[in-house]
């Protein structure tokens, strides 16, 4: 007597159509959109100006492209980390950590190091903002492959434990990291010029070097994924865990792979954010940018595509560009936030548009047509 | 005050465990209709900022005005939880993403924080807060004083609902509908239960509750706004959920052990006791995941207690 007695009806359908995998996205924006209005003008905002605001601030001149760029890198490299990850059905949420460690390696390479050539340092601070977020990620990985542990609330709880390791390193310990100068607001201590990432300029727009690599890098897992036999056997895992046992795939070593794999590029992340960004190990602005929860927005919005990753980063980075430059009473903060958030339970319930045709029913119920068997992947 | 550091340790275990509880016993429920809910922490903050703006605007006397606090934030986390019934019971969405969608959307950067910060509670102090009371008289009483007679009505309530909570599931005809439902929907649905009504009454009931926990943090715990004041006891809720093998009365003892931790850091401290507080702080993180591991592995492994369809949205069409 449940959901067939209603006279809205889903019926599961045999194949995906190929235009639903941008529709849907696009939808799911539009419909955040108009929700989004409803939220502002209840709380006594005008809709239409505060996204004309909005876009103008995010994309309308060359100097507010940079600005999106540069904020769209961190969380291109976010997306791909819980892009990676998501592929498999493994719920890496612990981007935010895996990027904060993969910050505090790649300044600690960067302090050590500061007399060495700009490429030397590049690399070592590539290599060491990898190996932190990789290994960071190793730890609710190894619990997931050994002893089954749930990775949603552990790589959760590790996000919490890095933000204290942060707040450790800097403000409660003399550490490695802290500038010994810093009197009253303790602070890290600076990278040298050498250890700052380059910026490229294209027609006045600004590039800077973490955005080329965080694409290489989504290039890349793309290709892993589509193009690899390792890549294949991550995706039947995702698709269907059970198809894959019987298939002989070593699940417990994919999920170490995978989460090292994306704990990684969260990582990098962390080195860009330095190199490129802060140039200085700042713990209050790492923990309240809340770059892992934007990433897990931009993979889902993106349908878990490395290459669409790019793109969409490109436009959270220019919502979350008007959100800082427009900031004020006209423009409360988590606003972006709740928009993101909207944006996101839109793609949730879009996807079911994917899987579902919707049939509303006039009369009586039919007797459903019994469907294949299908694995669902719920 | 002359109590010795056990029962200091136990009664602010007791205050700080009862948000928590009061959380992870609304997701015992929703779990154990087969509706996994990792929107807690969200629905926690929607919550508290319901009940703290209520208690700034709401007039009368101080009972009436509490009272109405925990209503409303009852009632807004509970539409929270009715939005992810939505997606994942009508539309049968992934239950995971649908989740984290909700801490995201209504999260510490979300729309608690724009509802904070667009209703001014940020600004000043909860007017009325949610005051310790003292119970027969007897809050100077030796070791049963500060742990039984001076706690809010709040800290009463779960007490209350604990046991009305474990009667209800393992002693009424609707109650064993509910685990009926979260184990074998088809045969539920078989038996005539209507399987859509117990998921989202429950998920619904869920959210009320945590939404009430969101309440005790913004009018008992930290009287002023700070956006993501909640700090990830929702999710440490979650957990428990697991640690208590879905009972209530076992989430009861792990939501205290985690007040313990919770509040351990503040009582050493004012006991000058050198110890960095970056590892108190992190105490009660660090003890989740050893938690969630021991129970995840040798013989808790059977998962006692967890709902057999926990997560699987129900399709009649393909019983």
């Amino acid at each position: 007597m449940s959901s067939v007695r209603g006279r809205v009806r889903f019926e599961k359908r045999l194949d995906v159509a190929k235009r639903m995998t941008y529709l849907v996205p696009l939808m799911s924006v539009g419909a955040a959109l108009v929700v989004g209005a409803i939220l502002l003008l209840a709380t006594g905002h005008n809709p239409i100006d505060t996204y004309h605001k909005v876009f103008s601030r995010g994309f309308g001149s060359r100097s507010s492209l940079s600005g999106t760029i540069g904020l769209a890198t961190p969380i291109l490299f976010t997306g791909l980390a819980a892009a990676a990850a998501f592929r498999m059905g493994l719920f890496n949420i612990g981007g935010e950590g895996q990027l904060i460690m993969g910050a505090v390696g790649a300044s600690g390479v960067a302090i050590a190091l500061s007399d060495q050539a700009a490429p030397v340092i590049f690399i070592a601070m590539v290599v060491a903002g990898m190996v932190c977020g990789g290994l960071y990620a190793l730890v609710p990985g190894f619990l997931k492959a050994r002893f089954k542990t749930s990775e949603i609330i552990t790589s959760l709880m590790m996000n919490y434990i890095a933000a204290i390791v942060l707040n450790y390193l800097i403000f409660n310990s003399t550490s490695y990291w802290r500038d010994p100068k810093s009197k009253g607001f303790p602070t890290g201590k600076a990278i040298g010029s050498a250890a700052q990432w380059n910026e490229f300029t294209v027609s006045d727009v600004v590039v800077p070097l973490g955005f080329v690599v965080a694409s290489i890098a989504a290039a890349v897992v793309w290709g892993l994924y589509k193009k690899t036999r390792f890549g294949f056997e991550v995706n039947v895992v995702g698709d269907s865990p059970v198809a894959a046992r019987y298939a002989g795939v070593n699940t417990r070593r994919k999920v170490l792979t995978v989460m090292g794999i994306s704990g990684a590029l969260a990582g990098l992340g962390g080195a860009s954010d330095i190199g490129d960004f802060r140039h200085v190990l700042d713990a209050k602005g790492l923990s309240q940018a809340g770059y892992g929860y934007t990433g897990i927005v931009v993979a889902a919005l993106a349908r878990l595509n490395p290459l669409a990753v790019i793109v969409v980063a490109v436009v959270m980075g220019g919502l979350t560009n008007a959100g800082y430059a427009l900031q004020g009473p006209d423009f409360p903060s988590g606003l972006v936030g709740t928009l993101q958030g909207l944006i996101l339970f839109c793609t949730v319930a879009g996807e079911v548009l994917t899987r579902y045709r919707v049939r509303i029913n006039r009369r009586t119920v039919a007797p459903a047509p019994s469907g294949p068997a299908e694995v669902s992947a719920a | 005050m002359n109590h010795n550091l056990f029962v200091i340790i136990a009664a602010s275990a007791i205050f700080y465990g009862t948000p928590i509880y009061f959380a992870a016993l609304g997701e015992v429920l929703t779990e154990r209709s087969g509706v996994l809910n990792l929107g807690v922490e969200g629905m926690m903050l929607i919550g508290a900022v319901a009940g703290s703006w209520t208690s700034s605007h709401l007039g009368g006397p101080a009972w009436f005005v509490v009272l109405g606090a925990i209503i409303v934030g009852a009632f807004a986390a509970a539409l929270c939880a009715a939005l992810h019934g939505l997606l994942v019971i009508t539309l049968r969405a992934n239950q995971t993403v649908a989740g984290l969608a909700l801490t995201i959307f209504a999260g510490a950067v979300g729309l608690s924080s724009y509802l904070a910060n667009s209703w001014h509670v940020a600004r000043a102090p909860a007017l009325r807060q949610i005051r310790r009371l003292n119970v027969f008289g007897l809050k100077d009483a030796p070791v049963v004083g500060p742990l039984l007679f001076n706690h809010n009505v709040l800290t009463y309530l779960s007490w209350v609902l604990c046991v009305v909570a474990s009667i209800y599931l393992f002693r009424t005809r609707m109650g064993m509908h509910l685990r009926a439902v979260g184990e074998s929907p088809q045969t539920a649905d078989a038996m005539g239960i209507n399987v859509t009504a117990y998921r989202y009454g429950h998920t619904i009931v869920g959210g009320a509750l945590a939404g009430i926990g969101g309440v005790f943090f913004s009018l008992a715990i930290v009287p002023t706004w700070v956006d993501g004041m909640t700090t990830g006891r929702g999710w440490i809720a979650i957990a428990l959920v697991i640690f208590g093998f879905w009972r209530p009365d076992l989430t009861l003892v792990g939501a205290y052990l985690f007040g313990a931790f919770s509040s351990l850091g503040l009582i050493l401290k004012a006991r000058n006791v050198d110890i960095n507080s970056s590892i108190l702080d992190s105490l009660p993180f660090v003890m989740t995941i050893v938690v969630l591991v021991v129970v995840s592995t040798g013989w808790a492994r059977k998962r006692l207690g967890a709902p057999a369809s926990l997560g699987v949205a129900y399709e009649r069409e393909e019983r």
